[in-house]
């Protein structure tokens, strides 16, 4: 096993997710799967290789420094859950 | 014929001809989506309304005398996660089950500016992540051909719609097979263009550096219809590229003579179900006849494409889908007594358990200590991937594939998730290597379509479609219909 | 403290750069506005919605490197830093992690009259966050709080430094040396009210003759100078406190509590902190010519180092030349005054003196001061004629801070010119004599200061009037 059970709580605490025990089991077994079978990328050699983080042959793509309307506060909060005073209402932020 | 039956170009005349009307055609559409579409589920939304309003202005422009665009007037379905301003974009996810976008996709804005009809929004797995659209939080949708049967995905909906001609073309996204994939299990046509060619504005990000938007439609003119108007340079996305847009339908030539068709042996190995396999060689015979040059090629790094794009693929999406918080718009867990309490139970209840296991997955291979193993590395073999299709292209025009190893399967069929992942090892490298690649239809395997796959050279869409035409004329698999219901 | 420690600051400091539109998308970037209303898809985090980059924050990123002596990449990229918390829309920071536009610089500070290098390890372009408002005082006393995305997105530059300061004064020197270059290249408008510059402070100590340094404390939330030396002075007991104990530092950050003076820990918020930095795939790299940072280096004004030669050239002593080029507004206002009157240090002590003081009592900066340059220019020279005393001139320049009239308008409306006419002194002089016999007497035994008291009874009876180098001049001749 590469990824434990505590593993994957830490994980699911990183992403924001709960990992309801029912489900631990099946969840670090189907993560293990995947992550064993990522092992056949080690023996690859890869020394030197630049690594692509995205194939475009373009570089610089750049906006003039113009203010525009961007929309406006009704329609910011057309989809909002919760509102206050123009903005989006959230619980108390510090656990 | 039944006008739901017709493809783009043959509508078109037939709006310019006076012999039907835009709002006939689209009360035609509604009453087939009507008809079927409780049998195959495909769409998400309709927007009869809307769609009713711009077919009356079609039409009176028609009536005007006036010229329109080739697309003007004629129904089409739009992939879930693609955004329309004022309707709802939900991704098939509870977490944006009411959600409304603000703003409108620029493949939308120019489908606007060329007068097209939505008739509605299509399901899919729930934010693109899946190869069967069961994955959607709202409903599965059913293979026109066997409704037992996945229609494949992500973009199942927007397939199934074209299929049981619920609507005349579609747009779907592909990450990594998801407008081919659903193309092949459908009998139709599908493209996915070259990463940059199409602007991703307005679509929900699923991998950044992999999503691309592409039509999917009845035959190989209709997709370079489609192409022609969503294509293009958008100031809004930094990977659009600058690059002139030829008219594609100029490359619709049946002509393949001296074209070098590579086959790459690695897609042709164990896993490939033998039917699939015979479609495959009759295909390559019927180029053969027509004088297409068959190469052999290698592409030995084909079996890392999968493990390669379900690293990368993950660790974009669990950037891209962390802003669903239930702070701005979409879903919120009730009664939570702090902000990252309301988070956690928001994303936990809101997102399925596929989309969850790759935010973790992704999450996983980019934390501390895991990055250089995984993520790392995955992206170095994405450059020693497209090298080898780089040298490919050096010996070949295009490569002939299957689409997918077997043809669409049974719903609920409770693969593994790896299993699952295995079967996109066809279209997956197309993705990494940000190449054009489409899906067409060659032939069947027990009733079920089997779908050939063409791949092309960096913004090289016109010899794929060249090669496409030249097949899909030379053959009668994209004029055959889905028996809706099972029949065959 | 029973063993001597050796304090070590490195100082991140956050500057928000002066650009029209926000980092990646048009909004404006405008202070104060109602909640939300400088907002798009883009900065809300807007499904499907993707950043474009501003050119200005390059050019800005690039000015501010050469500025701080930076080695300017040619090839940068932006990154995504993932974390969770209400006002980042999208959940993760548009950075740059391991290919930042600027490397290497560095500052020169002046503490006690000593000078030292400050090393700049990198500048990054980032993008800042929006803002919570808090149903409570504290956000630990709120029940709620309301977001408000209009800050989200404005572009910041991050610069951060070596752990290269000794102290809190040299902390501070350095960051007021940043804030002088960064307002003078006209990069930041630097007002740590409006949040425009922000700094976190890495702060450590080491027992004197250790190789190795401490572990350290993040401090965050450091929004004045202020602030920034009571919490390393704060910090440094803290931690000398724990280490004499015989306890060990814990890596952590804090958040600095202006009210109570202290530091807090902060580990509650950032249990689990792990950023998962990966390249972002949103936006194409950052491809930099010679041609391109030749040109700015071009438009580079005249920094702070260079303008304090200058004055120090004119004539101005080093200290107060120093003190002058802090900020821009002050150096730009000494320029413009100067350009008005020949008696440069007569400008500058002004300007030290009575104006600074003037701004201090009203606590507000030059900027706000009413006073035209040219005008204070006018007072110096009007005290240079021997139009007015010293004495007078402040009456005069008391009346100026009102509404900026012209010292010389002022003068005749109050009636203060200095009287140097012969006659009319001469007249005073005499009826101060002869009230005075005692101190005549006393002038004439050898007694030298009763000559002072004499001058200012003769002042006195002028109304402070009568030109005092006549007054003494005549008094002596009379009593010869
Ligand atoms: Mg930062
Ligand atoms: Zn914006």
């Amino acid at each position: 096993m590469k990824v434990t059970e505590k593993d994957v709580k830490y994980i699911a605490q990183l992403s924001r997710l709960a990992v309801a025990e029912s489900e631990m089991q099946k969840f670090t077994e189907q993560f293990n799967q995947i992550l064993n079978y990522a092992d056949i990328l080690q023996k690859i050699n890869t020394e030197g290789v630049e690594p692509t983080a995205h194939v475009l042959p373009i570089n610089n793509v750049l906006r003039a420094d113009e203010a525009l309307p961007g929309v406006t506060n009704a329609e910011a909060l057309k989809n909002a859950p919760a509102v206050h005073n123009g903005g989006f209402k959230v619980p108390r932020v510090i656990e | 014929m039944e006008l739901y039956k017709g493809t783009v170009h043959e509508l078109h005349q037939q709006l310019v001809s006076k012999k039907i009307s835009a709002v006939e055609l689209t009360n035609a559409m509604y009453d087939r989506i009507g008809a079927v579409d409780d049998q195959v589920k495909a769409y998400l939304t309709l927007d009869k309304q809307g769609a009713l309003a711009q077919a009356a202005k079609v039409d009176a422009k028609i009536a005007a005398g006036e010229a329109i665009k080739p697309l003007a007037g004629i129904p089409g379905a739009i992939k879930d996660n693609i955004c329309i301003k004022g309707l709802k974009t939900t991704c098939s996810s509870k977490i944006l089950a009411n959600y409304e976008a603000i703003y409108d996709a620029h493949v939308i804005e120019n489908l606007k500016a060329d007068e097209t009809i939505f008739l509605g929004k299509t399901n899919m797995d729930e934010f693109a992540m899946g190869s069967t659209t069961e994955t959607s939080y709202f409903q599965t949708t059913h293979n026109p051909w066997d409704l037992s049967k996945v229609p494949g995905g992500s973009s199942g909906g927007s397939a199934a719609a074209i299929a049981a001609g619920e609507a005349i073309w579609s747009l779907g996204s592909d990450t990594g097979g998801s407008i081919r994939q659903p193309a092949s299990f459908n009998g139709i046509v599908g493209i996915k263009p070259t990463y940059g060619r199409v602007s991703r504005y307005g679509c929900v990000a699923f991998a950044s550096s992999l999503d691309q938007i592409g039509p999917i439609t009845r035959d190989v003119t209709d997709a370079a219809i489609v192409l022609n108007t969503i294509c293009g340079l958008d100031k809004h996305d930094s990977t659009s590229l600058p690059v002139d847009v030829p008219d594609f339908t100029k490359a619709l030539r049946q002509d393949v003579k001296g074209l070098r068709i590579g086959l790459p042996k690695e897609f042709y190995g164990a896993g490939l179900d033998p039917k699939v396999d015979a479609e495959l060689k009759k295909a390559v015979e019927i180029y053969r006849q027509m004088g297409a040059e068959i190469v052999d090629i290698s592409l030995p790094s084909t079996e890392y494409a999968v493990i390669t794009y379900y690293i990368i693929a993950p660790a974009e999406a669990s950037a891209n889908l962390a802003r669903y918080d239930g702070v701005r718009y979409g879903y919120r867990a009730s009664n939570a007594t702090s902000a990252p309490e309301m988070t956690t139970r928001s994303r936990t209840e809101g997102f399925g358990p596929e989309v969850r296991r790759r935010i973790m997955l992704g999450t996983y291979v980019l934390s501390s200590g895991y990055y250089d193993a995984y993520y790392k590395k995955a992206m170095q073999v994405r450059t020693l991937i497209r090298r080898e299709y780089d040298e490919a292209f050096k010996k070949c025009d295009v490569l002939l594939t299957p689409t997918s190893p077997v043809p669409a399967y049974k719903i609920d069929s409770q693969m593994d998730p790896l299993a699952i992942y295995l079967l996109d090892v066809c279209t997956i490298p197309v993705n990494l290597a940000g190449l054009p690649g489409i899906s067409v239809p060659c032939g069947f395997a027990d009733g079920m379509p089997v779908g050939m796959q063409l791949i092309g050279k960096p913004l090289d869409e016109e010899t794929v479609l060249r090669a496409a035409y030249t097949f899909e004329q030379a053959t009668n698999f994209h004029t055959q219909l889905a028996p809706i219901g099972g029949k065959k | 403290m029973r063993q001597n420690y050796i304090t070590v600051v490195g100082l991140e400091v956050h500057a928000e750069l002066k650009t029209k539109s926000k980092a990646f998308c048009s909004c404006s970037t405008a202070f104060g506005s109602e909640p939300n209303t400088h907002v798009c898809p883009v900065c809300l985090g807007m499904p499907g919605a993707l950043p474009v980059l501003n050119k200005q924050v390059v050019e800005f990123a690039i000015r501010a490197g050469l500025a701080l002596n930076c080695t300017i990449n040619k090839f940068s990229k932006f990154d995504r830093k993932n974390y969770f918390y209400p006002d980042l829309a999208k959940n993760y920071q548009i950075s740059q992690f391991d290919q930042p536009i600027c490397e290497h610089g560095r500052v020169e500070v002046l503490v006690d009259g000593k000078k030292k290098t400050i090393g700049i390890t990198r500048i990054h372009m980032e993008e800042d966050a929006g803002k919570l408002v808090h149903s409570g005082a504290t956000i630990s006393t709120s029940d709620s709080s309301d977001v408000d995305y209009n800050r989200a997105g404005v572009p910041l530059i991050e610069i951060v430094s070596e752990p290269d300061m000794r102290s809190a004064e040299e902390a501070r020197a350095y960051m007021e040396q940043l804030k002088a270059i960064l307002e003078y290249t006209d990069v930041c408008d630097c007002k740590m009210e409006e949040g425009s510059i922000r700094c976190d402070a890495n702060i450590s100590i080491m027992p004197e003759g250790a190789k190795e340094f401490g572990t350290r404390a993040e401090i965050k939330n450091l929004n004045s100078f202020r602030a920034l030396v009571r919490a390393v002075d704060y910090e440094v007991a803290r931690q000398a406190e724990i280490l004499d104990d015989g306890g060990h530092i814990v890596q952590e950050t804090r958040t600095w509590d202006d009210i109570n003076g202290v530091t807090l820990s902060m580990r509650s918020k950032e249990e689990a902190q792990d950023y998962r930095y990966f390249p972002e795939p949103d936006l194409v790299p950052v491809v930099l010519d010679d041609a391109w940072i030749d040109r700015v280096k071009s438009e580079l004004p005249e920094l702070p180092a260079a303008r304090k030669e200058r004055l120090v050239a004119a004539g101005i002593p080093e200290e107060s030349a120093t003190l002058i080029v802090t900020t821009k507004e002050m150096a730009d206002y000494y320029d413009a005054g100067a350009k008005q009157t020949k008696d440069v240090k007569g400008l500058a002590n002004w300007i030290l003196g009575d104006v600074s003081a003037y701004l201090n009592n009203n606590a507000i900066t030059i900027d706000k001061f009413k006073v035209s340059p040219e005008h204070l220019a006018g007072l110096v020279d009007l005290i240079g004629k021997g139009v007015l005393s010293s004495k007078l001139a402040k009456k005069v320049f008391a009346e100026m801070v009102k509404d900026d009239e012209a010292p010389q308008a002022l003068v005749k409306k109050l009636g203060l010119e200095q009287v140097s006419d012969a006659g009319a002194i001469g007249k005073i002089v005499d009826e101060v004599l002869a009230k005075n016999p005692q101190s005549v007497a006393d002038f004439k035994a050898g007694k030298d200061r009763a000559i002072g008291f004499l001058v200012g009874q003769v002042m006195k009876a002028s109304h402070g009037k009568a030109n005092p180098g006549m007054v003494n001049k005549m008094l002596k001749e009379k009593m010869q």
